[in-house]
């Protein structure tokens, strides 16, 4: 088997000088990606998915550990990475506001040494995809936010890297922005054999629609890898329930409840909507119970098909909010 | 593909919006042309009043065209790097395949280009309001003398930008500190022999001190008077102050990248 990615024992301190104490950013991270795989990272903010795709993208080096991309050292052999790599992350402001958009990417593609009739070439194609042709010769700081992210989707594929990093792509985008990038990643991997992509995402639905497998990072350790179906698998040993009630105090304590594996509470103006991952369906009368004797009533209650969210709630205790 | 036509490609890509822009934004010609103008015309009164010689006029207007060469070494080249790594440009630069010095020439190449525009239209404008007589007489050794004095500081202009690969708004106080003091030292309005002998030496370390010396000793009949060492020496010098900021730009480059990793701070923003 070949592995895009292989990480052993990683770990990336920060800080930890004047006697204060280091924040870790990765903890003895074990992490192997085949070549050819559409690999999902989730986890919360702060979790080390950044720090990870950095030390991958050679931008940062690791403090121990070894890891090896497209079977390159990192911190040895960066240069032989570089030429087959790229990146592109959400919120992205890249580029040169006096420049076009084509121009832009063919300065991009120049920085990897791509013949410029090749180059001009693929950007079309590109942006034809993209539905971006009618923006081609727009200047980059007149056009709105949802295409000059889809430049940078463009940007990052058009040099035909062997392994991508995409962090975030479609954050903050409107559906029909977030549909087109995610329908070019997935036919990207599909029709051309042995492309790698690493995907981080906060939409779970995004991961579990894409990813051939997913990984759940916090606090700089992964917890689980497998493929999203396997995940809920384990989901669904567990219950998982919805219930819509009144707004009470102290709903984190809910999850204290003996049985409670892991609750996480959306707040909206006259009710609350939490969901509870359970060890078994007895544990939903002592809930009740809970709410009540608070105040609270119970406005609908719900069991629900576990979701990625669901094993993410389960492995980290709480959910991406 | 050979690593010199990857960064002879990176170098041409990153050149293009330096020599594009000032085309698409015009307004630069009034900022960059005329006001600096005024700067030139306040040092020619005060000297004319003094009654000083009339070759200090070519000096004060060939410092002021050689002032727009500095500023876009310490500003669009060395702190280029702060802003690029603002936007994010500088993350995508550090994990493309070329060499980092391919991207600093290409700010260069571009740069020399806009920048030659703003300091010739100067040169001429202030020749012409302040009717200035040139005699040159070896123009071969102004042409490499010139040429030299750009490659030199140039490349010390890409040793200030490893600086800006670890910290930010520091880097930017030393840019600073790089630019009222080295008018004085390296005498951008005056002959920099009136420092003495050792001011001058020391102040020879930054190459436009000894460009602008012999740039004057080749353009102006009499200045021979007011030079620091002849333009032959300080020819030699040149070549060798070239070389020595090529080699350590490179090395400097490689160090800062190698260190920004491993503080993580390559591409932390907001420094």
């Amino acid at each position: 088997m070949v592995f895009a990615i292989e990480a052993e024992s990683l770990t990336r301190t920060f800080g930890g000088k004047k006697g204060k104490e280091p924040l870790v950013a990765l903890d003895n991270v074990e992490l192997q990606v085949e070549e050819g795989e559409l690999f999902g990272l989730l986890g919360p903010n702060g979790a080390g998915k950044t720090t990870l795709i950095k030390i991958l993208s050679t931008l940062l080096l690791p403090n121990s550990g070894t890891v090896k991309v497209l079977g390159h050292d990192v911190v040895k052999d960066s240069q032989s990475i570089r030429r087959r790599i790229n990146m592109v992350s959400g919120g992205e402001s890249s580029g040169y506001g006096i420049l076009t958009v084509k121009e832009n990417l063919w300065m991009f593609t120049q920085f990897y040494g791509i013949p410029s009739e090749v180059a001009k070439r693929r950007i079309d194609e590109m942006l034809a995809s993209f539905g971006l042709m009618d923006k081609k010769n727009s200047t980059l700081r007149t056009i709105s936010t949802g295409q000059r992210q889809k430049m940078n989707v463009v940007r990052g594929f058009v040099t035909d890297p062997d392994l991508i990093f995409l962090d975030e792509p479609t954050l903050g985008l409107d559906v029909n922005a977030s549909f087109i990038i995610r329908d070019y990643i997935r036919r990207w991997v599909k029709e051309r054999q042995g492309k790698t992509v690493l995907l981080t995402t906060h939409y779970m639905l995004e991961a579990d629609e894409l990813c051939d497998r997913v990984a759940i990072i916090d606090r700089g350790r992964i917890l689980a890898c497998d493929t999203p179906a396997n995940l809920k698998k384990g989901v669904s040993r567990n219950s998982t329930f919805s219930i819509v009630t009144t707004p009470f105090k102290d709903v984190g304590g809910a999850g204290q409840l003996p049985g409670v594996k892991g609750i996480e509470a959306k707040e909206q103006p006259d009710r609350l909507e939490i969901n509870f991952v359970l060890e078994d369906e007895s544990v939903i009368a002592d809930i009740i119970s809970y709410i009540t004797a608070r105040q609270g009533k119970v406005l609908s209650l719900a069991k629900s098909q576990p979701t990625l969210e669901d094993v993410f709630i389960q492995l980290v205790g709480r959910g991406l909010g | 593909m050979s690593d010199w036509l990857l960064n002879y490609r990176a170098m041409m890509g990153r050149a293009y919006p330096r020599i594009l822009g000032p085309w698409r934004e015009p307004s630069w010609v009034l900022f960059d042309i005329f006001l600096p103008l005024l700067g030139i015309a306040a040092f020619i009164f005060y000297y004319r009043s003094m009654g000083a010689p009339e070759v200090f006029t070519g000096f004060v207007v060939l410092g002021g065209a050689m002032t727009a060469f500095w500023i876009n070494v310490l500003w669009s080249m060395a702190a280029q790097f702060y802003w690029e790594k603002e936007t994010g440009n500088l993350q995508l630069y550090m994990l493309a395949p070329m060499s980092r010095m391919a991207v600093l020439a290409g700010m260069a190449v571009g740069g020399m280009f806009f920048t030659s525009v703003r300091a010739v239209s100067t040169f001429v404008l202030g020749f012409l309001i302040f009717d200035v007589q040139i005699q040159v007489t070896e123009p071969l050794a102004l042409m490499a003398v010139f040429l030299l004095t750009l490659i030199a500081i140039y490349g010390m202009g890409m040793m200030f930008a490893s600086l800006y690969l670890v910290w930010g708004r520091g880097a930017m106080n030393f840019s600073t500190l790089m630019q009222e003091p080295i008018y004085l030292v390296s005498g951008f309005y005056f002959p920099v022999k009136q420092l003495g002998f050792w001011v001058a030496a020391a102040g020879s370390i930054i190459p436009i001190t000894l460009g602008l010396d012999a740039l004057r000793q080749l353009m102006f009949a009499g200045s021979e008077v007011f030079a620091f060492l002849t333009w032959q020496f300080e020819l030699l010098v040149m070549v060798g102050l070239a070389v020595l900021f090529l080699l350590l730009a490179r090395y400097s480059l490689r160090y800062m990248e190698h260190l920004a990793k491993r503080e993580g701070r390559l591409t932390l923003r907001w420094q």
